[in-house]
C-alpha cells in the first residue's frame, strides 16, 4: 500500500525528517508515536502534500505510484485521507456543500458515476450516524464555532464519506474528552477493512486503546528509532519518551 | 451663456445639448451650475475625493472615434432569468422599449416630468449640483432618464429594471429621480452593459426621496466591457421609519466610480448598503459611500467586499456622519478585500465623524490573500486547486449576494459571480 524509503524533508532551513523508512500493507494499522517536535505531524503533512515542506531525499510509493509527484488533491483522489490535527475554519463553505464536490471528484476519479442530490443525501445520512454528528452542524460554515470534539467528528465524517484506502489520523485524539474519543475511534474502526490501512499519529497511548495498532513506531529527531507491536505503546506510556531518548543516546 | 466655452473646454463637452436647456423653470440652476463647473473644472490628481481615481485624466484621454456601434443589441442577453420585472431599456440615449404602464405608478422621462412641474421640488435638491464636478456635468448634460413616482401606500410588486447599454463609442448622461410616497415600496434595478471593447463614458445621477415608512431597494449591476468609464452617483433622502437597501455589484468596466450617499433625515430609519467589486484585468473601481445620520434612533449597516486580480485596483471610502442631534444611532461599516495578485491593489479608508455622544458605531477594513490553509484543506479532500479557490472566493463574496432580497436576482448574481470565479484566468 504505502512504501516510504529514506524520506527526508525540511521546512525553510529546518531539516525535520531525517530518513524515514516505513512499509504499510493493506489491512494494517500503524501508530506513529514520539515526543513533541519529533516530526510526527511533519510526516503526516508531507504524505498529504503540504507544500511548505520540501522533500530533500527519499521516495514514497502509494499503490505503486509515486506519491511525491502528485498534488494534494490528486493524492486524495488516489485514496489518501488526512484527518487534520487542527481542522481549519472556512466561513461561507458548509461541510455538505464542499463534500458534495469532493465526493464526486473522488468518484469520478475511480470511474464511478457522480452522485445525484438524493443519493448524496442518503450516503450522508448513513455516515452521519457513524460519528453521531448532526446535520445542522454540517450545514453550517465548516468548523466555524465548532467545539474541538465536533471538529474531530467532522473529520471522521469526511473520512467516511470519501472512503479512502489509507487514512492518516494526525493527533485526532488531541482535545477530545473520553466520550468523544470513543465515538471517533468507533467510527474509524467501523470503516476499517482488509484492503484499507490506517496510520495513527499520536503523542499518547490513549487513542490506541480504542484503535488498536498492529505496529507501533517511535519517531525521534525525524527518524524511526524503535518499532514494535502494540505493547510498545504501553511501554512508552509507562516509561515516558525519555526512555527512548536515552536509549538512542546510548 | 456662451457656447464657445464648450468648444474650448473639452471637459464641458455635451453640456449644450442637455435636457435641462428645455426646461425654463430650471434656467437659473443651469446657469449657476455651468458657471460653477467652468470655475472649478474637473477634479485633478490633488483632489482628496479623487485621489486614487483619476477620472478626469481618463476622460481627457477618452477617444471615442475608434468604435462603431453594433446597432443590433439583443435585450434578451441582459435579462435576469425568472425575474418578473418591468424593463425599460436604453441603447445609448435611445429608449428601445415602450414606457411601462404599471398601475398606480408614474414612470415618465424626467425631462417631460420636470416640464410639467413634477419632481421639481426634489430635482437637484437631494444631490447638490455643485457638490461634485461630475454631478454638475450630469446636471447640464443629461439627455435621458426617468421620473419614477410611487404614490403613497402603493407597493410595487414588480421591480423596475432600467437597462443602460452602451453600443459603440458613446458619451452619455442619464438622470433619474425616484420619489417613494408614504408607506409605499419599490425596487429599482439599474443594469449597465456595453457591447464592444472600445471606449465609452456613462454618467448617471439618481436621486431618491423615500417618505415616511416607505421602502426603496436600489440595485446597480455594473457589467461593462473593459473600455467603459462610468460615473454613478446615487443620493437618497430618507424620512421617518423608512428603509433603504442599496446593492452595488461591480463586475467589469475600465474605470468605475460610484458615489452612494444616504441621508437619514428621519427617526427610525434603516439603511443597508451592500457592495461587491470583482475586478480583473486593469479594471479600476472606486466606491465612495456616505451615510449621514441626521436624526436620532436610526440604524445603518454597510458591507462592501472586493476581490482584485491582475493589475486591477479597488478603492473604498466609507464615511459615516453622526450629527449632534442623532443620538441613539447604530451605524456599522465593514470593508473586506482579497488581493489575488501582487500587482492588484486596494485603497480602503473608513471615515467616521461623530458629534453625538450616545451612539453605537463600528467600522473595520481588512485586506488579505486567499487563505492557503483553507485551500490546502479543500485540496486534501480531492478538490482541484482551481475549484477549491473558486469555492473559497465565492464563500467570501457570497455574503453580499446572500443579502439580496429578490431570489431571481440573487440567483442571477450567484451564477454570474461563480462562473467568473471558476474561470481559471480570473
Amino acid at each position: 500500500m504505502l512504501s516510504i524509503k529514506n524520506l527526508c524533508a525540511k521546512i525553510g532551513d529546518n531539516q525535520i525528517l531525517n530518513g524515514i523508512d516505513l512499509e504499510v500493507k493493506p489491512g494494517e494499522i500503524h501508530a506513529i508515536m514520539g515526543p513533541n517536535g519529533s516530526g510526527k505531524s511533519t510526516l503526516a503533512s508531507v504524505l498529504a502534500g503540504r507544500e511548505e515542506f520540501e522533500v530533500t531525499d527519499g521516495s514514497v510509493e502509494f499503490l505503486g505510484k509515486d506519491l511525491l509527484a502528485m498534488s494534494p488533491d490528486e493524492r486524495a483522489r488516489e485514496g489518501i485521507f488526512m484527518a487534520f490535527q487542527y481542522p481549519v475554519e472556512i466561513p461561507g463553505v458548509s461541510t455538505v456543500n464542499f463534500m458534495k464536490t469532493a465526493v464526486n471528484q473522488v468518484r469520478t476519479h475511480r470511474g464511478l458515476p457522480a452522485l445525484d442530490a438524493v443519493s448524496f443525501l442518503s450516503l450522508m445520512k448513513e455516515k452521519m450516524k457513524l460519528v453521531d454528528i448532526d446535520q445542522s452542524l454540517l450545514n453550517r460554515s465548516l468548523n466555524e464555532g465548532f467545539s474541538g470534539g465536533e471538529k474531530k467528528r467532522n473529520e471522521i465524517f469526511q473520512l467516511a464519506m470519501l472512503d479512502p484506502r489509507l487514512a492518516i489520523l494526525d493527533e485526532t485524539d488531541s482535545g477530545l474528552d473520553i466520550d468523544a474519543l470513543r465515538i471517533v475511534a468507533d467510527g474509524v474502526n467501523k470503516l476499517m477493512t482488509k484492503d484499507k490501512s490506517i496510520i495513527v499519529v499520536t503523542h499518547y497511548q490513549r487513542l490506541l486503546e480504542y484503535i488498536v495498532p498492529d505496529f507501533v513506531h517511535v519517531l525521534y529527531k525525524g527518524k524511526i528509532v524503535k518499532s514494535g507491536g502494540k505493547e510498545l505503546a504501553l511501554e512508552l506510556e509507562a516509561k515516558g519518551y525519555d526512555w527512548v531518548k536515552d536509549s538512542v543516546a546510548a | 451663456m456662451t457656447t464657445n466655452a464648450i468648444d474650448t473646454n473639452p471637459t464641458l463637452l455635451g453640456v449644450s445639448s442637455g435636457a435641462i436647456d428645455s426646461i425654463p423653470s430650471l434656467a437659473t440652476l443651469r446657469d449657476e451650475t455651468f458657471r460653477h463647473l467652468q470655475e472649478v473644472g474637473f477634479p485633478g490628481p490633488k483632489n482628496e475625493e479623487y485621489k486614487y481615481t483619476p477620472l478626469t485624466r481618463a476622460l481627457e484621454k477618452l477617444s471615442l472615434d475608434d468604435q462603431e456601434g453594433t446597432g443590433t443589441v439583443n435585450l434578451a442577453d441582459y435579462a435576469i432569468p425568472d425575474l418578473d420585472a418591468t424593463v425599460v431599456a436604453f441603447v445609448n440615449e435611445k429608449c428601445v422599449t415602450s414606457l411601462p404602464e404599471t398601475e398606480g405608478l408614474i414612470v415618465k422621462p424626467l425631462q417631460e416630468a420636470l416640464s410639467e412641474g413634477k419632481g421639481i421640488n426634489h430635482f437637484a435638491k437631494i444631490v447638490d449640483a455643485q457638490s461634485d464636478a461630475f454631478v454638475a456635468w450630469n446636471t447640464l448634460a443629461w439627455t435621458y432618464g426617468f421620473y419614477i413616482e410611487v404614490p403613497a401606500g402603493k407597493t410595487l410588486t414588480k421591480p423596475l429594471v432600467i437597462l443602460h447599454v452602451s453600443d459603440g463609442a458613446v458619451r452619455k448622461a442619464a438622470r433619474n429621480l425616484i420619489v417613494v410616497g408614504r408607506n409605499a415600496q419599490c425596487t429599482v434595478i439599474q443594469m449597465f452593459a456595453s457591447t464592444g471593447k472600445g471606449a465609452s463614458y456613462v454618467n448617471v445621477v439618481t436621486e431618491g426621496f423615500v417618505d415616511e415608512n416607505a421602502r426603496l431597494d436600489l440595485y446597480a449591476i455594473q457589467a461593462d466591457m473593459p473600455g467603459q468609464i462610468q460615473f454613478n452617483q446615487t443620493r437618497v433622502l430618507q424620512k421617518d421609519n423608512s428603509r433603504v437597501n442599496s446593492y452595488a455589484f461591480t463586475l467589469g468596466g475600465k474605470l468605475v466610480r460610484n458615489n452612494l450617499a444616504l441621508a437619514l433625515d428621519g427617526q427610525g430609519c434603516e439603511s443597508h448598503m451592500y457592495g461587491l467589486y470583482l475586478l480583473n484585468g486593469d479594471t479600476h473601481a472606486d466606491n465612495h459611500t456616505v451615510v449621514d445620520h441626521i436624526k436620532p434612533n436610526s440604524f445603518s449597516n454597510e458591507l462592501y467586499k472586493g476581490i482584485m486580480d491582475d493589475t486591477s485596483r479597488g478603492v473604498f471610502n466609507g464615511k459615516i456622519y453622526v450629527r449632534p442631534n442623532a443620538q441613539k444611532t447604530n451605524a456599522f461599516q465593514s470593508n473586506r478585500n482579497i488581493l489575488l495578485s501582487t500587482d492588484a491593489k486596494v485603497n480602503t479608508k473608513p471615515q467616521l465623524e461623530i458629534w453625538a455622544d450616545d451612539v453605537k458605531c463600528s467600522h473595520g477594513c481588512t485586506t488579505g490573500q486567499i487563505d492557503e490553509d483553507a485551500l490546502f484543506y479543500l485540496m486534501a479532500r480531492g478538490i482541484p486547486r482551481s475549484t477549491a479557490r473558486a469555492m473559497l472566493l465565492y464563500a467570501f463574496a457570497g455574503e453580499t449576494i446572500d443579502a439580496v432580497s429578490l431570489p431571481p436576482v440573487q440567483q442571477y448574481l450567484a451564477q454570474r459571480v461563480s462562473q467568473r470565479l471558476q474561470r481559471n484566468d480570473f
